[in-house]
């Protein structure tokens, strides 16, 4: 367990140490920040004193050491936008992403076991061919066009004209398919509360829930149909194998069958998967948050993007290495838990 | 009445390009305590009917016809639930490959007791000690700390022992052994068998025995069954049979033995092999393949390409061969020649 | 006991003619499963109809949408022609720049097609080489080679896409990088996803590398780029060619995310994505035919790629590299 964890720690320092290079390298090349903070009109012999002033004349390597010296220790900079330590502006925008990437899991967690099981258990019946064919859709539709949709439907509404008004089925159904538009699509909705430092929530207020529903439906859309995929995949291979045909000989209960001696070994490559794809989860939240205005990190990074605020953008780089770094360790940590056959010592037995 | 009594089983496959047969007319009985030998090549569907005992066979196979009698019970036309009861309960099995039986996530341990649960109204402390009993009757060194080790921590051997342990953990009327040593060291397979035996005398199991191996049949079980393209072709005494099995396709395989062939010439073999049972050929399956009817005149009788063949007594044996009278006239020449 | 003899097929007479590749095809059970299969026909006559009016645009447009002169801002934000209020001039209506929604989606499938084809040729090509050089010559080439594909693998490759974009895009300044977009967004997504192809290969590579008939090539003295290119890369084309299928689906949703974050094609030369992005400013305002109509050629176009593609996996039914 300790080699485990000094052998991922290792990992880490290694992956952070790449990553910072590359952050800096950006940051070095990046336009020019007394351009962003100044603007035009002020003289050049002033511009070159700030230059001098925030050491943007060193050489690259003292550069380099400074900034990481300062990293470990916390500081990334200062946005040119915000004017105030980039760490603080992310940690102000952390929570909102937090939360909708919470949910969404939520979302896929609840939704992809139960069908992915259902439709492996019973792959020719017609609700799993309808699962099954709803979901090879819901793969192809991009996360930013499901959230358009979402909002055509849900936030501005629909009105069917499609059947004969006059007669009564005519209305009856053209009431039935049109929808009323009343769910929120915009930002975080006025009603968070504030949990502890700068954590306000979506969680504690109905308005608050509400306005997560669309936002959090939008990034589980693409990934929910993958892993129903996945674990329909797994299992039915799984069902074929000899120890769940033995499982069945030695006459305990077909539940027990199922969910004990299939599902554990279904969840093993499934686990794995979904660690890798947490790093897609923080890819589609930028394109989410930026329909919905979220006004999460991926909103603030390309914000950031656009105003060539450099800090902000490498600081939200080494945040998201750290997560993913994290987020890979404790999916490894979980997985030795499940497979007898690792050893948490990074590799299998 | 016989414990076990099998008659006219007929288990299909429906697939797309059409139903395929895997089983015809498959009849035979166990007696408590009796050892029974299934033997065939691959493909002959000697696996197939050992899991269509216990309604095991997965989709899209299904039986279609016949009856299975254990004990007063109408085994094929019960309950998915009723049959949850005698599996593993009254009548367990022992599967072919010991590295993939044994669920790898789940520790011994568990995979013994959840059997026991699954029958007995019992605590699980109470399933432990019968756990444990049971694998000191296996003979594995250290049975306490196996009940908590996985699958992957123990050898092929060891795991085969512990299989053996969990189908007499509830003291079953019939063990269904599907080639419990095939895929074992060659050098252990010899002690797995004679455990098994052992201990299948010690609590009177009956024991039916699938394998290719006809040596371990002739030294391991009272009666057997030759099985040939998803038919039973001849049974009777293993003893009988191995000493003069009367059907051609059961010759050639006692033929095919090693021991059989003379130092420095090659092994003896069946030419040809076994037909897809997608496609079998008319009349008798084997008669393609069958040496006696080429000899007579290198043209296969008209009765064994038209008609498939009914049982006949032969001896002690019931054989399905329309030849077999012939051949027992030849021999019986034969024999007057020499004398 | 003696053994029959076997009449031997007179082998020495007649040679058997080698099938054409076209015969081959004929009678292989790709061929078999897909006169079979409804839906994989409707798929491929889709994506192969969709393939060919969006490079015939240029003749098939009503008008040009390249043309700066089109832009008509009275014509602008005009519906399709079942809803009331319609221009016939203009099929499907017209995007707030007033141009001609038909023509410019179908220009814009095909840039998204071009777009698309050329980032997955880039990634085959990067990937298959990284791919065969990890798994045949293994060692360090090996372990350097995956621990840098786990760590893009790992960043997901949409954001690894985004962060270069966005870093190229920001260093170039806007205007060089939309002239170039096209370019741009081939190499983003071809540089992001290489890993998939890599690791698919390597694991063929793999399973391969100790069969024999690489023993007995290696045997014969033949150099191992000529091993590794004619003996084993043959052998590991059916999950390739499944894996393709997948990886164009998803270079042009790639491309598509990427233009509407504003990393990708200028509104002036729209890709499927782009169009999307503009008509999202004007869907509060009613016009929801701006963005909802090429978001349904782009949903058309990727579920039939993806369609075909798990039709291909089950008939050819190769061991993929699962995560």
């Amino acid at each position: 367990m300790i080699a485990f964890l000094i052998k991922r720690l290792m990992h880490a320092i290694l992956v952070m140490f790449i990553i910072s290079v590359l952050a800096f390298a950006i940051q070095d090349n990046l336009g020019d920040p007394v351009q962003q903070m100044v603007g035009q009109s002020v003289p050049e012999s002033e511009r070159e004193a700030l230059r001098e002033r925030l050491g943007l004349n060193d050489p690259f390597l003292v550069q380099y050491g400074r900034f990481a010296l300062n990293a470990v220790q916390g500081d990334f900079g200062t946005s040119y936008f915000y004017r105030e330590p980039a760490l603080d502006v992310i940690a102000r925008h952390l929570p909102a992403t937090l939360e909708l990437v919470f949910a969404s899991m939520l979302i896929i967690v609840l939704f992809s076991v139960p069908i992915g099981v259902y439709s492996a258990i019973k792959p020719r019946a017609m609700l799993s061919r309808f699962f099954m064919g709803v979901s090879i859709v819901g793969i192809s539709v991009p996360v930013f066009l499901t959230a358009i949709i979402l909002i055509q439907i849900f936030s501005i509404g629909i009105t069917i004209t499609l059947f004969p008004e006059s007669t009564g089925w005519g209305s009856w159904l053209n009431d039935f398919f049109s929808t009323e538009g009343n769910m929120p699509s915009f930002g975080r909705g006025y009603d968070l509360v504030q949990v502890f430092g700068h954590w306000e929530t979506n969680l504690a207020t109905w308005n608050g829930l509400q306005h997560l529903v669309l936002p959090s439906i939008a990034l589980a859309s693409i990934m929910l149909p993958l892993f129903i995929r996945l674990i329909r995949a797994e299992m039915m291979e799984v069902m074929q194998s000899d120890y769940v045909k033995y499982a069945r000989a030695k006459g305990i209960s077909m539940r027990r069958v199922y969910f004990v001696h299939a599902l554990k070994n279904t969840m093993l490559p499934v686990i794995t998967v979904g660690g890798v794809q947490i790093g897609t989860m923080v890819a589609y939240a930028i394109l989410t948050e930026t329909v919905f205005q979220w006004p999460g990190m991926g909103l603030m990074f390309l914000d950031a993007i656009n105003r060539a605020d450099t800090p902000l953008i490498v600081s939200y780089l080494m945040i998201v290495g750290v997560i993913f770094v994290v987020t890979n360790t404790i999916v490894d940590l979980v997985y030795g838990l499940v497979n007898p056959t690792v050893k948490l010592t990074g590799k299998p037995a | 009445m016989a414990l076990l009594e099998v008659t006219n089983l007929d288990l299909r496959f429906g697939l797309r390009q059409g139903e395929v047969r895997a089983l015809r007319d498959v009849s035979f009985t166990l007696e408590r305590g009796e050892r029974l030998g299934i033997v065939g090549e691959s493909g002959a569907g000697k696996s197939v009917a050992a899991f269509s005992l216990l309604n095991l066979v997965g989709k899209p196979g299904f039986i279609a016809g016949g009856s299975i009698t254990f004990d007063g019970l109408e085994l094929n036309s019960m309950s998915e639930h009723a049959l949850r009861k005698v599996r593993g309960n009254r009548i367990s099995m022992i599967f072919q490959d010991p590295m993939m039986t044994l669920n790898p996530v789940l520790s011994i341990g568990e995979q013994m007791v959840e059997c026991l649960k699954a029958h007995r109204r019992i605590s699980s402390k109470k399933a432990r000690a019968i756990a444990l009993d049971k694998l000191q009757q296996v003979q594995i060194p250290s049975p306490e700390t196996r009940l908590d080790q996985y699958p992957h921590e123990l050898s092929g051997g060891m795991r085969q022992r512990i299989i053996i342990a969990i189908a007499l953990l509830l003291d079953p009327d019939i063990i269904i052994a599907d080639e419990p040593t095939t895929a074992l060291d060659v050098t252990i397979q010899a002690e797995i068998m004679a455990l098994l035996l052992d201990l299948c005398e010690q609590h009177n199991v009956g024991l039916i025995l699938i394998t290719h191996d006809l040596g371990v049949v002739s030294q391991v079980t009272q009666r057997m069954l030759v099985m040939y393209a998803g038919r039973v072709i001849e049974q009777g005494l293993t003893r009988e049979i191995i000493n003069d099995p009367q059907h051609p396709y059961t010759q050639g395989l006692i033929n095919a033995l090693p021991q059989m062939a003379t130092p420095g010439e090659r092994l003896n073999q069946i030419r040809g092999s076994m037909p897809s049972l997608s496609n079998l050929p008319n009349g008798c399956a084997f008669h393609p393949r069958c040496d006696f009817i080429n000899k007579a005149n290198g043209e296969p009788r008209p009765a064994c390409v038209q008609e498939v063949p009914e049982f006949v007594d032969s001896g002690n044996c019931r054989v399905a061969c329309h030849m077999v009278a012939e051949m027992q006239e030849d021999r019986r020449l034969k024999l007057e020649e020499i004398s | 006991m003696t053994t029959p003899t076997v009449t031997q097929s007179n082998s020495q007479t007649t040679r058997p003619r080698i099938p054409s590749r076209w015969e081959r095809l004929r009678d292989s059970y790709l061929w078999y499963s897909f006169k079979r299969d409804h839906t994989a026909q409707l798929c491929l006559a889709i994506f192969i109809g969709l393939v060919i009016v969006a490079f015939a645009s240029p003749l098939l447009a009503p008008t040009d949408p390249y043309d700066l002169r089109q832009i008509d801002i009275m014509a602008s934000e005009l519906p399709p022609f079942w809803i009331e209020g319609a221009d016939e001039r203009f099929i499907l209506g017209t995007d707030a720049q007033g141009r001609d929604l038909l023509s410019i989606i179908l220009y814009g499938t095909r840039v998204s097609l071009l777009i698309g084809f050329g980032a997955v040729i880039l990634q085959a090509l990067l990937g298959i080489t990284f791919g065969l050089m990890a798994g045949y010559l293994g060692g360090r080439v090996d372990a350097l080679l995956m621990r840098l594909a786990d760590i893009q693998l790992s960043f997901s490759t949409l954001m690894v896409a985004i962060v270069v974009g966005a870093v190229v895009k920001a260093t170039m300044g806007g205007a060089f990088y939309s002239e170039y977009a096209i370019i741009m967004l081939i190499l983003i997504i071809g540089l992001a996803e290489w890993p998939q192809y890599a690791r698919t290969v390597r694991a063929s590579v793999l399973a391969e590398k100790n069969k024999e008939y690489v023993d007995a090539a290696r045997v014969m003295g033949l150099r191992s780029k000529r091993i590794m290119f004619r003996h084993v890369l043959p052998n590991t084309l059916s999950p390739i060619f499944v894996i393709s299928t997948v990886q164009i689906a998803n270079a042009i949703i790639s491309e598509a995310a990427l233009s509407f974050l504003g990393l990708g094609m200028p509104e002036t030369h729209p890709s499927l994505g782009s169009l999307i992005k503009s008509g999202f400013d004007y869907i509060q305002s009613g016009s929801w035919w701006i963005t909802l109509i090429p978001g349904a050629v782009l949903v058309i176009l990727v579920l039939s790629i993806n369609l075909l593609g798990d039709w291909l996996r089950d008939v050819m039914n190769p061991r993929l590299y699962k995560g």
